[in-house]
């Protein structure tokens, strides 16, 4: 990793610990709650940007995998509160309000629902890549929506938050602290991963498909890894973000969640490791700022971002950063 | 001997446009050949067609005694063939250090022995290749093929639009390439260097190879009437 694209990538990171901490210390518990949110938001954004940024894949449809996540923690925790097993057959399962068990479920679900909906939409390219992800998120949405047992329409609630061995994930730093701790291990993680062969493969095969095929690499492999291991930092993400409410509902594997997501890589940097955590904190400090004032106040979200694909096509992060370091 | 690389009668296109019309040529493990031909006369689409970018539609292509006609493209760049190709040629946004590193495989040719080649690129590691000039980025994607240790290097076009001083500096690597024994095709424009450089030269018309012979028999007569203008 190039120093030049460490230190912003780290001060990103620390600038949001450091919200946190400050609003935890000047009881400001709310404020807490909103950088838990960009911690969370910025974690699914990590994982879309793998994709997305590094890879080039306009997935539009990682709310899926988001999704996925968030009603595995939700239907674990729900199972562990009322007794009865998430499954019988073939084996019996019982639920769990382990954060530590529930994350890996929800990282293979989401990946499995990644090598699946990876495997056929990678088949396309460009605008119909764009499209066929969607219409699997959508097929999830329709699915939940229409699927009783877990709620249904009205989503699916859980009174008690998970519980994290050694911490009182109700206090909102120490909730605050477990998504940060996951976000900052899943960035080291990418940047490790796109500074290795795997990853220049990856980049390489954005800039020009053909040329990576004439040095021997497979493009489709290492894309739909990519898109895999995106989609499971995704789920991860949705996992915390029902543990912060608490509640899961369809809407979380609507289209509106995969745009977010979006635009959390968008408006802070595509393919910029630290990117998205300043997309999610420059988003929810709008919701935060505007949305009291005005019902519309992704009117300028809008604008912002139509600016920033105009004029700034490196996002916020690329903005401010200049020409210096691009990772 | 079996040649490295033999094509016979291959005949291919795009759609419905034919572009060869049964190409014949091999070249031995150790060889430089030079493949000629006026600008549309199917060099390009020769090349993309050893590469395993287009499909044969007749003949057939072997490579290291093996039939690669129908073998994947990126299988045939894993058997041994190394492409340098036309056009705007490295991978812009990753650094000098990731272009190398990207597609590289265990062989001789190592990274110290790449910067001995090239030692411009040495100095220039961390930088992002579209920060290069035209005659780097050159350098920098023979380099890459060198690094995935091909058994062929097919240069398409390697001096095209340089300064001649860096023309120059190219084909003294290309020289040394050959000295060193590394099996080449090229193309080029430049008879004289060509000249300098090839064993045998094939000179493609209409998507035939209407001459081929050693370098040294490529005459005056056969030049005006088949690559001149």
């Amino acid at each position: 990793m190039r120093l030049t694209g460490a230190v912003p990538n780290f001060l990103v990171f620390a600038a949001l610990i450091a919200v946190a901490v400050i609003a935890d210390l000047t009881g400001n518990p709310y404020i807490v709650t909103l950088a838990t949110k960009v911690a969370i938001f910025g974690l699914a954004g990590v994982g879309l940007n793998l994709a997305l940024g590094y890879g080039g894949l306009v997935s539009f449809g990682h709310a899926a995998f988001f999704g996925l996540g968030g009603y595995v923690a939700a239907i674990l925790a729900s199972h562990a509160a009322s007794g009865a097993p998430v499954v019988t057959f073939p084996f019996t399962m019982m639920g769990t309000n382990e954060m530590l068990a529930i994350w890996p479920f929800a990282i293979l679900v989401a990946g499995f629902a990644a090598l699946v909906i990876g495997a056929l939409s990678l088949r396309t390219t460009g605008v119909y890549f764009i499209m066929v992800t969607l219409a699997f998120a959508q097929m999830l949405y329709y699915f939940a929506i229409s699927w009783p047992t877990y709620g249904g329409e009205d989503g699916l609630s859980f009174y008690v938050r998970n519980t994290f061995s050694g911490a009182n994930t109700f206090a909102p730093l120490q909730f605050f602290g477990i998504c940060a701790a996951v976000l900052g291990i899943t960035m080291i993680l990418v940047a490790l991963l796109t500074q290795s062969r795997f990853g220049l493969a990856l980049r390489a095969a954005k800039e020009n498909e053909t040329r990576v095929i004439a040095s021997g690499i497979k493009p489709f492999a290492i894309r739909l890894t990519a898109f895999v291991l995106s989609g499971m930092v995704a789920g991860l993400a949705g996992a915390l973000f029902a543990d912060l409410n608490r509640f899961v509902s369809p809407a979380m594997l609507s289209w509106h969640m995969s745009g977010e997501i979006m635009i959390f890589v968008i408006l802070g940097g595509v393919g910029r490791l630290a990117g998205p955590v300043a997309g999610a904190a420059v988003f929810i400090a709008l919701e935060y700022l505007l949305g009291p004032v005005s019902d519309h106040w992704q009117a300028l979200l809008g604008l912002m971002l139509i600016l920033i694909v105009l004029f700034a096509p490196k996002g916020l992060m690329g903005l401010a950063l200049g020409r210096r370091g691009h990772v | 001997m079996t040649a490295l690389l033999d094509l016979r009668d291959v005949t291919a296109g795009y759609g419905a446009v034919q572009a060869l019309f049964g190409v014949t040529l091999s070249l031995d493990e150790g060889q430089v050949l030079a493949l000629m031909g006026r600008n549309g006369m199917g060099k390009t689409t020769t090349v993309r067609v050893i590469m395993r970018m287009l499909p044969l539609t007749g003949g057939t292509l072997s490579f290291a005694g093996r039939d690669i006609a129908r073998l994947p493209s990126h299988r045939a760049a894993q058997a041994g063939l190394g492409l340098v190709p036309e056009g705007r040629r490295c991978f812009a946004p990753l650094t000098v250090a990731e272009n190398l590193s990207v597609a590289a495989r265990p062989g001789d040719w190592t990274l110290p022995r790449v910067l001995e080649l090239f030692p411009r690129l040495g100095e220039r590691m961390g930088q992002a290749a579209r920060t290069l000039s035209g005659g780097e980025q050159q350098m920098l994607a023979i380099g890459r093929a060198l690094l995935t240790n091909p058994r062929l290097l097919i240069l398409d076009e390697a001096t095209e639009g340089l300064a001649p001083v860096v023309r120059a500096e190219i084909w003294t690597a290309i020289r040394a390439l050959k000295g060193q024994g590394v099996s080449i095709l090229v193309i080029d424009k430049s008879l004289k260097e060509l000249g300098s450089v090839a064993d045998r030269a094939v000179i493609l018309e209409r998507g035939q190879a209407v001459w081929q012979g050693p370098m040294s028999g490529l005459g005056e007569d056969v030049v005006n009437r088949h690559l001149g203008v």
